[in-house]
């Protein structure tokens, strides 16, 4: 036998990766698509930006607030995107059926399309992030340290909202695709991206303060307006986003194993 | 459990128990029961919508049966199935590769999921074997039938599986590249010695192939034996009169529609 008695998880999670860098290297377009949306953004919220700092003292205090919070909710969007785009295309390709039939487990599937979304998030941003400063001299590399804390629970969050969107797709069919940009777009009103919690009707507030991206940029503009860490806020976010990736992988679980019992890997596809 | 060497080969590759499987309403198979021993090749043999996708999709974990138990080389898949998956592997028209990566790069991930150790040459030693150089490193979806067949048919290989499962294997395919990789199966089974389960509904390739036939209408297994005892039971020249005695529920003489 040229096969091992039972391969080993990272090389199973690798071959996932690989499967998935062998389509982007061969599209220079899919790579360029990454990287164009957050740099668009980043110009745009950039010459807003500009324009406000020679108009209002409240943004003045903190130049890179709006570059940085443009920034940081792709980390977000990307990392959604990383996530459930992967897998669409798998549904796509008609390939759940062949990968399933193969020793790759699901939680394996999971880490891999979790890594894509790394991948696929470091891409996208950080050519914008590295623009940022010779078009504004604005560096989000001058948050510090806190900087990875909000990258990495962003980027958690973008992992569970694509798990839920991805078992939603899984259970519902390709139809249903629009839910994983549908998700996103609904939270960013209540994340308080560019304002403060405070701005939202206080009915909205303890929804917002739900979301651990409300507590990320709650947390950033501490840093750029207060120059402080808030612990609290990056405690809240740590927290939250453990029991929603928690409950958001058991969910997928669950649609997996449905889509198990109702035939639905064989029958996915275009 | 420790068993034998010995004990183990001795075991069927293949047992299914009171297999059922139900979609709301409609019952897709019925009580399946029957084993399939090692380095057989055994036909599932049914018109559309008898079943035989849906038993193999079982066998292969990817969907779950209603009730009943499948036991493949020894151990259940209900509760092991990751015990086994790496030593059995499937082929299908049906079930896609990625059409955007090249043939080579489609078995390369693959032989990483199989865990295979040295996977470019074993990659290499298949594209040999089933003549795919001039189109390994072409997309996928860019191959004829034929051509794709054999990728398909090479990822089903990459394991050297203990057992391999087939679902209409030679579907689509022109009677060249169709006998062709009939030919390759035949000279593959021999060398290496693999039980292999196929799904078809091609009565020539049925008969050419197998040591035994299920015969499956409506979900159940109708009829069992080697292809010349069947054609002996039904008084028929070839299988294709047999299945179509089978599906028109005659035997020995008895007309469409006669109780069984």
């Amino acid at each position: 036998m040229t096969a091992a008695a039972s391969g080993s998880a990272g090389r199973r999670i690798g071959a996932i990766i690989l499967r998935h860098a062998y389509v982007m290297r061969r599209s220079w377009p899919r790579l360029l698509e990454l990287a164009y949306w957050p740099l668009m953004q980043m110009l745009m919220w950039g010459f807003i930006t500009t324009f406000f700092l020679q108009h209002s003292s409240w943004v003045a205090q903190a130049a890179s607030v709006l570059i940085s919070a443009v920034l940081l909710w792709d980390v977000m969007f990307r990392s959604n995107l990383g996530f459930a785009i992967p897998f669409v295309e798998e549904m796509y390709a008609r390939n759940l059926g062949q990968l399933f039939v193969s020793p790759l487990r699901p939680h394996e599937f999971v880490v891999a399309l979790m890594t894509m979304s790394l991948l696929r998030t470091v891409i996208g941003v950080l050519p914008a992030a590295l623009l940022a400063f010779p078009f504004y001299g604005v560096s989000v590399f001058e948050l510090g340290p806190p900087l990875i804390a909000f990258f990495v629970n962003l980027l958690v969050m973008g992992w569970w909202l694509g798990l839920i969107a991805s078992g939603i797709v899984l259970r519902n069919g390709l139809g249903a695709e629009s839910l994983i940009w549908l998700g996103v777009f609904l939270l960013a009103p209540v994340s308080g991206i560019y304002y403060p919690i405070t701005t939202l009707p206080h009915w909205l507030q303890p929804v917002a303060l739900a979301l651990p991206s409300a507590h990320v940029f709650e947390g950033m503009r501490a840093v750029l307006f207060e120059s402080r860490f808030d612990v609290s806020h990056f405690a809240w976010a740590v927290g939250l986003n453990i029991v929603y990736l928690g409950a958001a992988t058991g969910f997928f679980l669950f649609m997996f194993h449905l889509a198990r019992r109702q035939g639905l890997l064989l029958q996915q596809g275009e | 459990m420790t068993v034998s060497m010995c004990a183990a080969s001795s075991l069927p590759a293949l047992a299914i128990e009171g297999l059922t499987k139900r979609f709301g309403a409609v019952t897709a198979i019925d009580s399946l029961t029957f084993s399939v021993a090692r380095g057989s090749t055994t036909a599932l043999l049914g018109g559309n919508g008898a079943g035989k996708t849906t038993t193999l999709s079982i066998i292969l974990g990817l969907l779950l049966p209603t009730v009943g138990t499948v036991t493949v080389l020894g151990e259940d898949m209900a509760r092991h199935r990751f015990r086994v998956l790496g030593r059995m592997n499937f082929s299908s028209p049906y079930i896609d590769l990625p059409k955007r990566l090249s043939a080579k790069e489609n078995l390369t991930v693959y032989g990483h999921l199989y865990g295979i150790e040295h996977v470019r040459d074993r990659v290499a030693e298949l594209a040999r074997d089933l003549d795919m150089g001039a189109f390994l490193h072409r997309p996928l979806g860019s191959l004829s039938s034929g051509q794709a067949t054999r990728v398909a048919l090479a990822k089903a290989l990459l394991n050297e599986p203990e057992l391999l499962l087939l679902d209409e294997p030679t579907a689509s395919l022109d009677p060249d590249t169709g006998d062709w990789v009939r030919s390759y199966l035949e000279s593959y089974r021999h060398r290496v010695g693999t039980t292999i389960l196929l799904a078809s509904h091609n009565m020539g390739e049925v008969e050419r192939l197998c040591d035994r036939v299920l015969m499956m209408r409506a979900g159940t297994i109708v009829d069992d034996g080697a292809p010349a005892e069947l054609l002996r039971r039904y008084g028929r020249q070839n299988m294709e009169e047999v299945f179509l005695d089978v599906a028109r529920q005659r035997r020995d003489g008895t007309l469409p529609g006669a109780a069984e």
